[in-house]
Protein backbone atom coordinates (compact mmCIF):
# COMPACT_ATOMS: atom_id res chain seq x y z
CA UNK A 1 0.00 0.00 0.00
CA UNK A 2 2.96 1.82 1.33
CA UNK A 3 4.51 1.68 -2.79
CA UNK A 4 1.58 2.27 -4.08
CA UNK A 5 0.35 5.92 -2.64
CA UNK A 6 4.65 6.77 -3.01
CA UNK A 7 4.33 6.14 -6.45
CA UNK A 8 0.41 7.69 -6.93
CA UNK A 9 2.39 11.16 -5.17
CA UNK A 10 5.28 10.49 -7.67
CA UNK A 11 3.04 10.53 -10.58
CA UNK A 12 1.36 13.64 -9.68
CA UNK A 13 4.61 15.68 -9.10
CA UNK A 14 6.56 18.14 -10.97
CA UNK A 15 9.40 15.60 -11.19
CA UNK A 16 7.49 13.52 -12.68
CA UNK A 17 5.59 15.76 -15.15
CA UNK A 18 8.41 16.78 -16.67
CA UNK A 19 10.32 13.53 -17.07
CA UNK A 20 6.81 12.51 -19.09
CA UNK A 21 6.97 15.51 -20.94
CA UNK A 22 10.51 15.45 -21.97
CA UNK A 23 10.70 11.61 -22.80
CA UNK A 24 9.55 11.81 -26.72
CA UNK A 25 12.56 14.14 -26.81
CA UNK A 26 14.71 12.29 -24.45
CA UNK A 27 14.02 8.94 -25.98
CA UNK A 28 14.53 9.90 -29.59
CA UNK A 29 17.59 11.21 -28.66
CA UNK A 30 18.64 8.02 -26.80
CA UNK A 31 17.35 5.80 -30.09
CA UNK A 32 19.06 7.08 -32.63
CA UNK A 33 21.77 9.22 -30.70
CA UNK A 34 23.18 7.14 -27.99
CA UNK A 35 22.40 3.12 -29.43
CA UNK A 36 24.03 4.35 -32.90
CA UNK A 37 26.74 5.47 -31.20
CA UNK A 38 27.52 2.64 -28.65
CA UNK A 39 27.16 0.66 -31.90
CA UNK A 40 29.93 1.94 -33.72
CA UNK A 41 31.80 1.51 -30.48
CA UNK A 42 30.79 -2.43 -30.63
CA UNK A 43 31.51 -2.47 -34.25
CA UNK A 44 35.29 -0.98 -33.86
CA UNK A 45 35.95 -4.12 -32.26
CA UNK A 46 34.54 -7.04 -34.78
CA UNK A 47 36.41 -8.92 -37.57
CA UNK A 48 36.00 -7.73 -41.16
CA UNK A 49 35.28 -10.35 -43.30
CA UNK A 50 34.94 -9.83 -47.09
CA UNK A 51 31.33 -8.13 -47.89
CA UNK A 52 30.39 -9.77 -43.86
CA UNK A 53 31.43 -8.60 -40.26
CA UNK A 54 32.55 -11.35 -38.31
CA UNK A 55 31.40 -11.81 -34.73
CA UNK A 56 35.14 -12.33 -33.47
CA UNK A 57 36.22 -9.40 -31.02
CA UNK A 58 39.71 -8.20 -31.81
CA UNK A 59 41.95 -4.93 -31.43
CA UNK A 60 42.72 -5.54 -34.93
CA UNK A 61 40.70 -1.86 -35.80
CA UNK A 62 42.41 0.36 -33.47
CA UNK A 63 45.59 -0.99 -33.87
CA UNK A 64 45.77 -0.55 -37.61
CA UNK A 65 44.08 3.05 -36.87
CA UNK A 66 46.82 4.04 -34.43
CA UNK A 67 50.04 2.13 -35.97
CA UNK A 68 49.35 3.00 -39.88
CA UNK A 69 51.46 5.80 -40.57
CA UNK A 70 49.20 7.32 -43.39
CA UNK A 71 45.98 7.45 -40.39
CA UNK A 72 48.67 9.06 -37.90
CA UNK A 73 49.12 11.64 -40.40
CA UNK A 74 45.66 12.69 -41.42
CA UNK A 75 44.73 12.19 -37.44
CA UNK A 76 47.62 14.58 -36.93
CA UNK A 77 46.65 17.36 -39.89
CA UNK A 78 43.30 17.08 -38.98
CA UNK A 79 43.87 18.56 -35.26
CA UNK A 80 46.54 20.74 -36.41
CA UNK A 81 43.77 22.08 -39.18
CA UNK A 82 40.86 21.83 -36.54
CA UNK A 83 43.60 23.80 -33.85
CA UNK A 84 44.29 26.59 -36.27
CA UNK A 85 40.96 27.38 -37.16
CA UNK A 86 39.76 27.37 -33.94
CA UNK A 87 42.84 29.75 -33.32
CA UNK A 88 42.00 32.04 -36.28
CA UNK A 89 37.71 32.39 -35.95
CA UNK A 90 38.32 32.89 -32.59
CA UNK A 91 41.00 35.67 -32.54
CA UNK A 92 39.30 37.48 -35.78
CA UNK A 93 35.51 37.03 -34.02
CA UNK A 94 36.14 38.46 -30.43
CA UNK A 95 36.66 42.23 -31.95
CA UNK A 96 33.45 41.61 -33.86
CA UNK A 97 31.51 40.13 -30.50
CA UNK A 98 33.20 43.17 -28.76
CA UNK A 99 32.24 46.02 -31.26
CA UNK A 100 28.46 44.93 -31.15
CA UNK A 101 28.39 44.10 -27.03
CA UNK A 102 29.88 47.64 -26.43
CA UNK A 103 29.75 50.07 -29.26
CA UNK A 104 26.04 49.00 -30.96
CA UNK A 105 23.03 50.88 -29.93
CA UNK A 106 21.18 47.86 -27.73
CA UNK A 107 18.53 48.32 -30.17
CA UNK A 108 20.41 47.40 -33.49
CA UNK A 109 22.46 44.60 -31.82
CA UNK A 110 20.19 41.79 -32.89
CA UNK A 111 20.55 43.15 -36.39
CA UNK A 112 23.73 42.78 -36.63
CA UNK A 113 23.65 39.16 -35.22
CA UNK A 114 21.25 38.27 -37.67
CA UNK A 115 23.50 40.08 -40.66
CA UNK A 116 26.12 37.75 -39.21
CA UNK A 117 24.38 35.12 -38.78
CA UNK A 118 22.85 35.05 -42.39
CA UNK A 119 25.98 33.17 -44.44
CA UNK A 120 26.19 30.52 -42.22
CA UNK A 121 22.69 29.26 -42.68
CA UNK A 122 23.13 29.41 -46.77
CA UNK A 123 23.86 26.52 -48.98
CA UNK A 124 27.11 25.52 -47.51
CA UNK A 125 28.25 23.20 -50.58
CA UNK A 126 28.12 26.04 -52.48
CA UNK A 127 29.38 28.21 -50.32
CA UNK A 128 32.67 25.87 -50.08
CA UNK A 129 32.88 25.26 -53.48
CA UNK A 130 32.56 29.02 -54.33
CA UNK A 131 36.02 29.18 -52.08
CA UNK A 132 37.67 27.39 -54.44
CA UNK A 133 36.48 29.61 -57.36
CA UNK A 134 38.01 32.17 -54.94
CA UNK A 135 41.73 30.57 -54.42
CA UNK A 136 41.63 28.67 -57.52
CA UNK A 137 44.13 29.21 -60.46
CA UNK A 138 41.97 31.72 -62.46
CA UNK A 139 40.13 32.93 -58.92
CA UNK A 140 39.43 36.14 -57.54
CA UNK A 141 42.88 36.52 -55.60
CA UNK A 142 44.83 35.50 -58.35
CA UNK A 143 43.19 38.14 -60.58
CA UNK A 144 43.43 40.74 -58.00
CA UNK A 145 46.75 40.25 -57.42
CA UNK A 146 47.77 40.26 -60.91
CA UNK A 147 45.86 42.87 -61.62
CA UNK A 148 47.51 45.33 -59.03
CA UNK A 149 50.84 43.51 -60.52
CA UNK A 150 51.64 41.91 -57.11
CA UNK A 151 52.84 38.73 -59.13
CA UNK A 152 53.32 38.35 -62.51
CA UNK A 153 51.91 34.18 -62.31
CA UNK A 154 49.27 33.07 -60.06
CA UNK A 155 50.06 31.59 -57.09
CA UNK A 156 49.26 28.48 -56.10
CA UNK A 157 49.74 27.33 -52.73
CA UNK A 158 46.67 29.00 -51.56
CA UNK A 159 44.25 26.16 -53.44
CA UNK A 160 44.38 22.01 -53.05
CA UNK A 161 46.51 22.60 -49.63
CA UNK A 162 46.17 22.82 -45.48
CA UNK A 163 45.99 26.37 -46.09
CA UNK A 164 42.69 26.32 -48.35
CA UNK A 165 41.08 24.09 -45.97
CA UNK A 166 42.08 26.76 -43.24
CA UNK A 167 40.89 29.32 -44.71
CA UNK A 168 37.39 27.89 -45.98
CA UNK A 169 36.55 26.51 -42.69
CA UNK A 170 37.32 29.71 -40.90
CA UNK A 171 35.22 31.41 -42.94
CA UNK A 172 32.26 28.67 -42.28
CA UNK A 173 32.26 28.77 -38.49
CA UNK A 174 32.53 32.47 -37.74
CA UNK A 175 29.34 32.72 -36.99
CA UNK A 176 29.52 29.70 -34.50
CA UNK A 177 32.18 31.63 -32.54
CA UNK A 178 31.00 35.20 -32.15
CA UNK A 179 27.36 34.32 -30.60
CA UNK A 180 28.95 32.14 -27.67
CA UNK A 181 31.44 35.45 -26.96
CA UNK A 182 28.74 38.11 -27.28
CA UNK A 183 26.78 36.15 -25.20
CA UNK A 184 29.39 35.98 -22.55
CA UNK A 185 29.86 40.30 -23.38
CA UNK A 186 26.81 41.08 -22.95
CA UNK A 187 26.46 39.09 -19.16
CA UNK A 188 29.44 41.84 -18.04
CA UNK A 189 28.06 44.34 -15.20
CA UNK A 190 29.49 47.73 -16.78
CA UNK A 191 29.75 49.16 -13.93
CA UNK A 192 32.85 46.25 -12.90
CA UNK A 193 34.54 48.14 -16.16
CA UNK A 194 33.56 51.86 -14.77
CA UNK A 195 35.37 50.63 -11.79
CA UNK A 196 38.51 49.61 -13.43
CA UNK A 197 39.06 52.40 -15.05
CA UNK A 198 38.07 55.19 -12.23
CA UNK A 199 40.50 53.10 -10.11
CA UNK A 200 43.23 54.46 -12.56
CA UNK A 201 43.52 51.44 -14.88
CA UNK A 202 43.90 52.73 -18.65
CA UNK A 203 41.77 50.72 -21.07
CA UNK A 204 44.13 47.81 -22.35
CA UNK A 205 44.56 47.16 -18.69
CA UNK A 206 40.82 47.16 -17.65
CA UNK A 207 40.55 44.91 -20.97
CA UNK A 208 43.41 42.58 -20.07
CA UNK A 209 42.29 42.38 -16.38
CA UNK A 210 38.04 42.67 -16.22
CA UNK A 211 36.80 42.38 -19.52
CA UNK A 212 38.87 39.07 -20.70
CA UNK A 213 38.76 37.29 -17.47
CA UNK A 214 34.40 37.90 -17.42
CA UNK A 215 34.59 37.05 -20.96
CA UNK A 216 36.65 33.53 -20.75
CA UNK A 217 33.28 31.14 -20.85
CA UNK A 218 32.49 32.54 -24.14
CA UNK A 219 35.78 32.11 -25.29
CA UNK A 220 35.85 28.72 -23.93
CA UNK A 221 32.38 27.55 -25.77
CA UNK A 222 33.55 29.44 -28.76
CA UNK A 223 36.77 27.19 -28.55
CA UNK A 224 34.59 23.71 -28.11
CA UNK A 225 32.00 24.66 -30.24
CA UNK A 226 34.39 25.28 -33.08
CA UNK A 227 37.04 22.92 -32.64
CA UNK A 228 34.77 19.79 -32.03
CA UNK A 229 32.53 19.84 -35.43
CA UNK A 230 35.88 21.21 -37.77
CA UNK A 231 37.70 17.78 -36.74
CA UNK A 232 35.11 15.76 -38.67
CA UNK A 233 34.07 18.38 -41.57
CA UNK A 234 33.83 16.50 -45.23
CA UNK A 235 33.37 18.76 -47.33
CA UNK A 236 35.76 21.20 -47.13
CA UNK A 237 38.79 18.71 -47.53
CA UNK A 238 37.58 17.24 -50.10
CA UNK A 239 36.67 20.05 -52.16
CA UNK A 240 39.67 22.43 -51.89
CA UNK A 241 42.14 19.96 -49.89
CA UNK A 242 42.89 18.54 -52.68
CA UNK A 243 45.26 15.03 -51.60
CA UNK A 244 47.59 16.78 -48.82
CA UNK A 245 44.86 18.03 -47.08
CA UNK A 246 42.89 14.99 -46.41
CA UNK A 247 41.10 14.75 -43.24
CA UNK A 248 39.69 11.99 -40.53
CA UNK A 249 36.48 12.63 -41.99
CA UNK A 250 37.83 11.48 -45.86
CA UNK A 251 39.38 8.76 -44.31
CA UNK A 252 36.36 7.35 -42.32
CA UNK A 253 34.02 7.86 -45.69
CA UNK A 254 36.29 5.85 -47.25
CA UNK A 255 36.53 3.19 -45.26
CA UNK A 256 32.07 2.99 -44.99
CA UNK A 257 30.91 3.78 -48.50
CA UNK A 258 33.96 2.99 -50.62
CA UNK A 259 36.10 -0.03 -48.83
CA UNK A 260 33.12 -1.10 -47.00
CA UNK A 261 35.14 -1.57 -44.04
CA UNK A 262 32.76 -0.77 -41.28
CA UNK A 263 35.07 -1.56 -38.30
CA UNK A 264 37.95 0.14 -39.49
CA UNK A 265 35.75 2.98 -39.99
CA UNK A 266 34.33 2.77 -36.87
CA UNK A 267 37.87 2.43 -35.20
CA UNK A 268 38.81 5.42 -36.74
CA UNK A 269 35.83 7.00 -35.78
CA UNK A 270 35.75 6.39 -32.34
CA UNK A 271 39.74 7.44 -32.33
CA UNK A 272 38.70 10.83 -33.62
CA UNK A 273 36.18 10.98 -30.54
CA UNK A 274 38.33 10.40 -28.30
CA UNK A 275 41.08 12.94 -29.01
CA UNK A 276 38.88 15.48 -29.79
CA UNK A 277 36.94 14.47 -26.06
CA UNK A 278 40.40 14.24 -24.78
CA UNK A 279 41.68 17.97 -26.28
CA UNK A 280 38.72 19.61 -25.19
CA UNK A 281 38.35 18.28 -21.60
CA UNK A 282 42.06 19.32 -21.43
CA UNK A 283 41.47 22.56 -22.53
CA UNK A 284 38.17 23.42 -20.39
CA UNK A 285 40.30 22.24 -17.53
CA UNK A 286 43.43 24.26 -18.24
CA UNK A 287 40.29 27.36 -18.18
CA UNK A 288 38.91 26.40 -14.98
CA UNK A 289 39.93 29.38 -13.09
CA UNK A 290 37.94 31.33 -15.87
CA UNK A 291 34.71 28.97 -15.60
CA UNK A 292 34.30 29.43 -11.99
CA UNK A 293 34.00 33.19 -11.87
CA UNK A 294 30.55 34.34 -10.85
CA UNK A 295 28.67 36.86 -13.15
CA UNK B 1 33.23 57.29 -28.50
CA UNK B 2 36.74 57.76 -30.13
CA UNK B 3 38.26 54.08 -30.46
CA UNK B 4 34.94 52.44 -31.73
CA UNK B 5 35.38 53.77 -35.02
CA UNK B 6 38.28 51.51 -35.14
CA UNK B 7 36.00 48.34 -34.10
CA UNK B 8 33.28 49.35 -36.63
CA UNK B 9 35.52 49.41 -39.71
CA UNK B 10 36.84 45.80 -38.40
CA UNK B 11 33.20 44.63 -38.16
CA UNK B 12 32.08 45.68 -41.21
CA UNK B 13 35.25 44.47 -43.52
CA UNK B 14 34.79 41.13 -41.66
CA UNK B 15 31.22 40.88 -42.60
CA UNK B 16 32.47 41.96 -46.11
CA UNK B 17 34.64 38.75 -45.54
CA UNK B 18 31.62 36.59 -44.45
CA UNK B 19 28.81 37.73 -47.22
CA UNK B 20 32.11 37.32 -50.33
CA UNK B 21 31.20 33.73 -51.30
CA UNK B 22 27.46 34.74 -51.30
CA UNK B 23 28.16 37.86 -53.62
CA UNK B 24 29.81 35.94 -56.23
CA UNK B 25 27.39 33.47 -56.32
CA UNK B 26 24.84 35.94 -58.48
CA UNK B 27 27.86 37.06 -60.48
CA UNK B 28 28.85 33.43 -61.96
CA UNK B 29 25.01 32.95 -62.39
CA UNK B 30 24.51 35.65 -65.33
CA UNK B 31 28.00 35.00 -66.59
CA UNK B 32 27.66 33.55 -70.41
CA UNK B 33 31.15 31.35 -69.89
CA UNK B 34 31.16 27.80 -69.15
CA UNK B 35 34.25 28.58 -67.02
CA UNK B 36 33.89 29.74 -63.57
CA UNK B 37 36.40 32.25 -63.58
CA UNK B 38 37.21 35.82 -64.37
CA UNK B 39 37.12 37.78 -66.27
CA UNK B 40 33.49 37.65 -67.30
CA UNK B 41 32.09 37.44 -70.56
CA UNK B 42 28.66 38.65 -70.59
CA UNK B 43 25.18 38.66 -69.18
CA UNK B 44 22.80 35.67 -69.80
CA UNK B 45 20.07 33.92 -68.30
CA UNK B 46 20.25 30.94 -69.58
CA UNK B 47 21.73 28.92 -66.53
CA UNK B 48 18.48 29.73 -65.01
CA UNK B 49 16.66 28.41 -67.95
CA UNK B 50 18.81 25.05 -68.14
CA UNK B 51 17.28 24.29 -64.31
CA UNK B 52 14.05 23.73 -65.84
CA UNK B 53 15.16 20.72 -68.44
CA UNK B 54 16.75 18.73 -65.73
CA UNK B 55 14.42 16.15 -64.44
CA UNK B 56 17.16 14.45 -62.09
CA UNK B 57 17.48 18.36 -60.07
CA UNK B 58 13.39 18.55 -60.01
CA UNK B 59 13.08 14.94 -58.85
CA UNK B 60 15.77 15.51 -56.01
CA UNK B 61 14.43 19.13 -55.05
CA UNK B 62 11.02 16.98 -54.84
CA UNK B 63 12.41 14.60 -51.96
CA UNK B 64 14.31 17.53 -49.81
CA UNK B 65 11.16 19.73 -49.67
CA UNK B 66 9.42 16.78 -48.51
CA UNK B 67 12.64 15.90 -46.29
CA UNK B 68 12.23 18.90 -44.87
CA UNK B 69 8.71 19.52 -44.26
CA UNK B 70 8.32 16.70 -42.43
CA UNK B 71 11.69 17.26 -40.58
CA UNK B 72 10.41 20.28 -39.63
CA UNK B 73 7.31 19.17 -38.63
CA UNK B 74 8.53 16.50 -36.33
CA UNK B 75 11.64 18.47 -34.47
CA UNK B 76 9.57 21.21 -33.87
CA UNK B 77 7.00 18.65 -31.81
CA UNK B 78 10.25 17.44 -30.03
CA UNK B 79 11.54 20.61 -29.50
CA UNK B 80 8.11 21.77 -27.73
CA UNK B 81 7.66 18.88 -25.27
CA UNK B 82 11.57 19.35 -24.10
CA UNK B 83 11.64 22.94 -24.13
CA UNK B 84 8.52 23.01 -22.22
CA UNK B 85 9.64 20.39 -19.95
CA UNK B 86 13.17 22.56 -19.69
CA UNK B 87 11.52 26.20 -18.85
CA UNK B 88 8.84 24.80 -16.62
CA UNK B 89 9.47 21.91 -14.59
CA UNK B 90 12.73 20.77 -12.37
CA UNK B 91 13.06 17.07 -12.21
CA UNK B 92 15.93 14.66 -11.55
CA UNK B 93 18.49 13.97 -14.46
CA UNK B 94 17.44 17.48 -16.17
CA UNK B 95 20.92 18.78 -16.64
CA UNK B 96 21.98 15.48 -18.44
CA UNK B 97 19.00 14.55 -20.13
CA UNK B 98 18.82 18.26 -22.21
CA UNK B 99 22.64 17.30 -22.97
CA UNK B 100 22.02 14.44 -24.42
CA UNK B 101 19.40 15.77 -26.49
CA UNK B 102 21.32 19.26 -27.59
CA UNK B 103 24.45 16.97 -28.31
CA UNK B 104 24.41 16.63 -31.93
CA UNK B 105 24.52 20.40 -31.78
CA UNK B 106 28.66 19.53 -31.50
CA UNK B 107 28.97 16.34 -32.42
CA UNK B 108 30.83 16.04 -35.75
CA UNK B 109 28.12 15.18 -38.44
CA UNK B 110 29.91 12.89 -40.14
CA UNK B 111 29.62 10.68 -36.62
CA UNK B 112 25.96 11.01 -36.65
CA UNK B 113 25.25 9.75 -39.80
CA UNK B 114 27.86 6.63 -39.71
CA UNK B 115 26.53 5.72 -36.52
CA UNK B 116 23.03 6.43 -37.89
CA UNK B 117 24.03 4.48 -41.02
CA UNK B 118 25.50 1.01 -39.01
CA UNK B 119 22.66 0.85 -36.92
CA UNK B 120 19.48 0.94 -39.85
CA UNK B 121 21.57 -1.04 -41.92
CA UNK B 122 22.38 -3.52 -38.89
CA UNK B 123 18.73 -3.88 -38.31
CA UNK B 124 17.90 -4.30 -41.67
CA UNK B 125 16.31 -0.99 -43.06
CA UNK B 126 16.52 -0.26 -46.13
CA UNK B 127 17.73 3.36 -46.89
CA UNK B 128 15.01 5.97 -48.08
CA UNK B 129 13.94 9.48 -47.47
CA UNK B 130 12.58 8.46 -44.23
CA UNK B 131 16.18 7.59 -43.37
CA UNK B 132 17.33 10.79 -44.19
CA UNK B 133 14.19 12.44 -42.20
CA UNK B 134 15.48 10.52 -38.73
CA UNK B 135 18.99 12.16 -39.37
CA UNK B 136 17.65 15.85 -39.83
CA UNK B 137 15.47 15.51 -37.44
CA UNK B 138 18.50 14.32 -34.85
CA UNK B 139 20.56 17.42 -36.19
CA UNK B 140 17.37 20.13 -36.11
CA UNK B 141 15.93 19.42 -32.64
CA UNK B 142 18.92 21.28 -30.69
CA UNK B 143 18.16 24.31 -32.96
CA UNK B 144 14.17 24.25 -32.52
CA UNK B 145 14.79 23.52 -28.69
CA UNK B 146 16.79 27.09 -28.46
CA UNK B 147 14.37 29.01 -30.04
CA UNK B 148 11.79 27.41 -28.35
CA UNK B 149 12.98 27.52 -25.06
CA UNK B 150 13.53 31.56 -25.32
CA UNK B 151 9.52 31.64 -26.19
CA UNK B 152 8.90 29.91 -23.39
CA UNK B 153 11.26 31.24 -20.86
CA UNK B 154 9.40 34.97 -21.25
CA UNK B 155 5.85 33.49 -21.25
CA UNK B 156 4.44 35.08 -17.82
CA UNK B 157 2.93 31.68 -16.29
CA UNK B 158 0.39 34.36 -14.60
CA UNK B 159 -1.27 33.73 -17.42
CA UNK B 160 -1.81 29.77 -17.26
CA UNK B 161 -2.17 29.93 -13.63
CA UNK B 162 -5.43 32.42 -14.07
CA UNK B 163 -6.38 30.02 -16.82
CA UNK B 164 -6.58 26.90 -14.73
CA UNK B 165 -8.27 29.37 -11.75
CA UNK B 166 -10.82 30.27 -13.81
CA UNK B 167 -11.65 26.72 -14.51
CA UNK B 168 -9.72 25.45 -17.55
CA UNK B 169 -7.41 22.29 -17.23
CA UNK B 170 -4.02 21.62 -18.66
CA UNK B 171 -4.91 21.02 -22.15
CA UNK B 172 -7.31 23.39 -22.84
CA UNK B 173 -4.79 26.14 -20.85
CA UNK B 174 -2.53 24.79 -23.52
CA UNK B 175 -4.33 25.28 -26.79
CA UNK B 176 -6.09 28.33 -25.43
CA UNK B 177 -3.32 30.79 -23.47
CA UNK B 178 0.07 28.82 -24.03
CA UNK B 179 0.23 28.45 -27.52
CA UNK B 180 -0.49 31.29 -29.07
CA UNK B 181 1.48 32.65 -27.39
CA UNK B 182 4.30 30.83 -28.06
CA UNK B 183 3.17 30.78 -31.88
CA UNK B 184 5.56 32.72 -33.13
CA UNK B 185 8.26 31.02 -31.60
CA UNK B 186 6.60 28.06 -33.55
CA UNK B 187 6.72 29.09 -36.68
CA UNK B 188 10.50 30.81 -36.36
CA UNK B 189 11.35 26.91 -35.18
CA UNK B 190 9.40 25.51 -37.91
CA UNK B 191 11.29 27.73 -40.81
CA UNK B 192 14.56 27.12 -38.72
CA UNK B 193 14.39 23.34 -39.22
CA UNK B 194 13.31 23.95 -42.49
CA UNK B 195 16.00 25.84 -43.78
CA UNK B 196 18.80 23.35 -41.96
CA UNK B 197 17.45 20.14 -43.19
CA UNK B 198 16.98 22.13 -46.47
CA UNK B 199 20.56 22.77 -46.66
CA UNK B 200 22.00 19.32 -45.40
CA UNK B 201 24.31 17.28 -47.02
CA UNK B 202 26.48 14.93 -44.83
CA UNK B 203 23.59 13.03 -43.15
CA UNK B 204 21.93 12.98 -46.90
CA UNK B 205 24.80 11.68 -48.47
CA UNK B 206 25.51 8.58 -46.18
CA UNK B 207 21.46 8.01 -45.40
CA UNK B 208 20.10 8.16 -48.95
CA UNK B 209 20.41 5.76 -51.66
CA UNK B 210 18.54 6.14 -54.31
CA UNK B 211 16.74 9.45 -53.41
CA UNK B 212 19.06 11.87 -53.75
CA UNK B 213 18.04 15.32 -51.68
CA UNK B 214 18.98 18.84 -53.71
CA UNK B 215 22.69 18.87 -52.05
CA UNK B 216 23.20 15.62 -52.79
CA UNK B 217 22.27 15.72 -56.55
CA UNK B 218 24.34 19.21 -56.44
CA UNK B 219 27.42 17.06 -55.02
CA UNK B 220 27.40 14.84 -57.64
CA UNK B 221 27.44 17.93 -60.00
CA UNK B 222 30.01 19.46 -58.43
CA UNK B 223 32.40 16.89 -60.56
CA UNK B 224 31.31 18.11 -63.96
CA UNK B 225 32.79 21.13 -65.05
CA UNK B 226 30.30 21.77 -67.88
CA UNK B 227 27.46 21.41 -65.17
CA UNK B 228 28.72 24.70 -63.02
CA UNK B 229 27.02 27.50 -64.43
CA UNK B 230 23.66 25.69 -63.55
CA UNK B 231 24.69 25.12 -60.03
CA UNK B 232 25.70 28.73 -59.45
CA UNK B 233 22.16 29.53 -60.73
CA UNK B 234 20.47 27.43 -58.68
CA UNK B 235 22.93 28.42 -55.63
CA UNK B 236 21.63 31.85 -56.39
CA UNK B 237 17.98 30.79 -56.11
CA UNK B 238 18.65 28.52 -52.50
CA UNK B 239 20.39 31.45 -51.08
CA UNK B 240 17.68 34.13 -51.67
CA UNK B 241 14.94 31.51 -50.40
CA UNK B 242 17.07 30.89 -47.44
CA UNK B 243 17.69 34.70 -46.30
CA UNK B 244 13.93 34.73 -47.17
CA UNK B 245 12.92 31.95 -44.88
CA UNK B 246 15.21 33.35 -42.15
CA UNK B 247 13.92 37.11 -42.55
CA UNK B 248 10.63 35.84 -41.81
CA UNK B 249 11.90 33.50 -39.24
CA UNK B 250 13.40 36.24 -37.25
CA UNK B 251 10.54 38.81 -38.23
CA UNK B 252 8.18 35.86 -36.10
CA UNK B 253 11.24 35.40 -33.28
CA UNK B 254 10.79 38.96 -32.56
CA UNK B 255 6.88 39.90 -32.62
CA UNK B 256 7.15 36.15 -30.17
CA UNK B 257 9.14 38.10 -28.08
CA UNK B 258 7.29 41.41 -27.93
CA UNK B 259 4.03 39.41 -27.25
CA UNK B 260 5.08 37.69 -24.42
CA UNK B 261 6.55 41.01 -23.03
CA UNK B 262 10.10 39.95 -22.76
CA UNK B 263 13.53 41.55 -23.56
CA UNK B 264 15.29 40.77 -26.93
CA UNK B 265 18.76 39.29 -26.24
CA UNK B 266 19.91 38.54 -30.00
CA UNK B 267 19.39 36.25 -32.60
CA UNK B 268 19.26 32.34 -32.91
CA UNK B 269 21.57 29.84 -30.91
Amino acid sequence: MDARTRWGRFRRSEAASGLVLISPTALYALLLLIVPLAAIVGYSFLTDGYLVIEWVPTLANYIEAWTEPLYQLVMARSLFVSATVTLVTVCLAFPVAYYVSFHVAPNRKSLWLFLITIPFWTSYLIRVFLWKVILGYNGVVNSTLMGLGITDEPVTFILYNVNAVVITLAHAYAPFAILPIFVALEKIDRSLIEAGQDLGESRLLTFWRVTLPLAMPGVVAAVLIVFIPTIGDYVTPQLVGGPEGRMIANAIQLQYLRLDNYPLGSALAVTAMLIVTAVSLIFVFLNRRFLRVKQ
Amino acid sequence: MSNGTGFRIYAILYLIFLYAPILLLPIFAFNASTIIAFPLSGFTTDWFAELLTIPALHQSLKYSLIIALITAVVSTCLGIFAARAATRYSFPGKGGIIGLIMLPLVLPEIIVAVSLLVVLLGIGVTLSFWTVILGHVLICTPFTIAILNSAFMSLDGALEEAAYDLGENKWSTFRLITFPLIMPGIISSLLISFTISLDEFIIAFFLSSTEPTLPVYIWSQLRFPTKIPAIMALGTILVLLSITLLIIAEYFRRKGIKRTGGKDTGGFL
